[in-house]
């Protein structure tokens, strides 16, 4: 059975990462995830000093918020001039470091672990189970993780039209009259909300990798938006499985194991991919050059 | 006097008083002019001289810091559906993946309101306008696959699909094939055939004349606008361009000379 739940978790977190993470690729914008996943520490522990518990919803507001503000920070300091990866820097590193500062001044003697807020354990994942009316209903976070996955897929099949335009020509997608900026927030939103109710059970490793890795694979293995997410999360989903195997057989950190199994997918789709290959266009380089 | 109708008419585009800056540097100062119904006018300057950033405040894509912009008589965002829009090819990634079809399908986005997703109908009218650009056997190619002139057809084909009344369009003719500058005069006189009006950024100075009813010189201020026979002037064309022009102009006429002499020979 922990096995069962180890994979599910890690399915579900894949799943949530990769649709998200076709969108901040195409928007040149895979590192905002690295960001966010950092500077939601403050919200969460300024969600723990107000509400007092640990209780996972309210951490999850309190993150989701403070990624919004990372977002709106980011964004600010670009139009005010700072080059782009900069502002990115400057803001999430200045917020992470804040968290910290928070921790260490006010839950000394709480139990309010850094290590398990930002880096937690997909192996402990079966522990801690959601109990209603006394019956068992599996690990928290598969529920957590689950609910995320739902809303991700309601907001992104509802909208597809609309985040497509922003992504490929926000000028036509304001032009036309969508709410470019909601759109942009609606999608940092849900990058933060899948980032902190992943990294609570699996780690920030893990989350940043499947935001970035699986959709920058399938980007080489396909010309179309809907298939480009399709593919991504089929990468993510199998890197999850082949990483927990390869864990087990290594004795290794599951997280790590997951995300290096990611890598690996990609370097593959890197060579071999029928179009964009680095083999295709070597072949298809050589073909021409004979027949010219 | 003018006519009834010219009193019940509005102008496609009314631009009055209009200033744009960015980070306290003036990009236009107290831009004001009209368009008139069904007029193809060119929009031309020196680089810098805030052509691109005239369309994007006209449209309300970038915040001005004074000055009136009406459409058809109203603020230009409730005449959305009216408003085609060709934004400059380079302001986009061509490696998106998506093919020509898609893009095109795009400009009816603004049509479909939040939740209706693009259908058969939507599809034949994508079609369609890639037919009219002469890119009916390339709607499903994968966009970075395409030439620039192709990729600026594409364009043309999208701004078709948003079926509007005036059509604003970004230096549509940077970087085109000879091919792709017949297909955009023919659909440019066509629009103008259907009655619709059309406001282009342009940069080629030698075919000004030939294209345009109507023409806008600026430079951050408006020097100078009306028809063209009277407005493409050497000396509004000196003021505009400055310093520059002299060297334009004798580009030009040595190009002239070297044309007629290749002709001779």
């Amino acid at each position: 059975m922990t096995d069962f739940w180890i994979l599910l978790t890690g399915s579900l977190v894949a799943a949530c990462c990769s649709i998200l993470g076709c969108f901040l690729v195409l928007r040149r914008m895979s590192l905002i995830g690295d960001a966010i996943s950092h500077s939601v520490l403050p919200g969460i522990v300024i969600a723990f000093m107000v509400s007092g518990s640990r209780d996972s919803i309210v951490m999850l507001l309190g993150a989701s918020v403070l990624g919004l503000v990372t977002v709106f920070l980011i964004q600010l300091f670009q139009q005010s001039g700072v080059q782009a990866d900069a502002s990115i820097g400057v803001v999430f590193t200045a917020l992470f470091a804040a968290g910290v500062v928070l921790v260490s001044l006010n839950l000394r003697n709480v139990d309010l672990d850094l290590d398990c807020v930002l880096y937690g354990e997909i192996a402990h994942v079966h522990w801690n189970t959601w109990t209603l009316h006394g019956a068992d209903m599996g690990p928290k976070a598969v529920w957590m993780l689950g609910f995320t996955l739902l809303v991700i897929v309601l907001v992104i099949g509802l909208f597809f039209k609309q985040f497509k335009l922003c992504a490929f020509d926000p000028m036509l997608a304001a032009a036309v009259g969508i709410p470019v900026a909601l759109f942009h927030y609606l999608l940092m939103g849900l990058v933060s909300m899948a980032t902190v109710s992943s990294f609570e059970s699996v780690g920030a490793i893990l989350v940043v990798g499947m935001l970035i890795i699986p959709a920058s694979a399938a980007y080489l293995l396909t010309d179309r938006l809907g298939r480009m997410i399709l593919i991504s999360v089929a990468i993510g989903i199998a890197s999850t499985v082949l990483g927990y195997f390869a864990a087990v057989v290594l004795d290794a950190s599951i997280a790590g194991c997951m995300v290096c199994a990611a890598a690996l997918l990609f370097v593959l789709a890197f060579v071999f991919s029928p179009t964009h290959g680095l083999l295709a266009r070597r072949l298809w380089r050589r073909l021409h050059s004979r027949s010219v | 006097m003018p006519s009834s109708t010219k009193l019940t008419k509005q102008p496609p585009l009314a631009i009055r008083g209009l200033s744009v800056a960015y980070q306290k540097k003036p990009v236009l100062r107290d831009v004001s002019f009209e368009i008139g119904d069904g007029e193809l006018v060119g929009v031309i300057g020196p680089n810098g001289a805030g052509k691109s950033t005239l369309i994007k405040a006209a449209l309300g894509l970038i915040p001005k810091l004074t000055g009136e912009v009406a459409v058809y008589g109203k603020p230009c965002a409730e005449q959305r559906k009216l408003i085609g829009y060709v934004p400059q090819r380079e302001s986009v990634d061509w490696d998106f993946p998506t093919n020509a079809l898609d893009v095109v399908m795009m400009g009816r986005y603004g049509r479909l309101g939040w939740f209706r997703r693009p259908g058969a109908k939507e599809k034949a009218i994508a079609l369609e306008c890639l037919a009219k650009v002469g890119m009916a056997d390339y709607a499903n190619r994968q966009i970075s696959q395409l030439s620039g002139g192709q990729q600026q057809r594409v364009f043309l084909a999208r701004a078709l699909a948003q079926d509007a009344s005036l059509y604003v369009m970004d230096e549509p003719f940077a970087g085109v094939d000879a091919a792709t500058e017949k297909a955009i005069i023919n659909l440019l006189q066509e629009l103008k055939r259907e009655g619709k009006t059309v406001m282009v950024v342009h940069h080629d100075l030698a075919t000004v004349k030939e294209y345009f009813d109507s023409v806008l010189l600026l430079n951050v201020e408006v020097q100078a606008y009306g028809k063209t026979e009277d407005a493409f002037t050497q000396e509004n064309l000196q003021r505009t361009y400055g310093g520059r022009f002299a060297f334009l102009n004798r580009h030009a006429e040595s190009a002239d000379t070297a044309a007629a002499a290749e002709g001779r020979g």
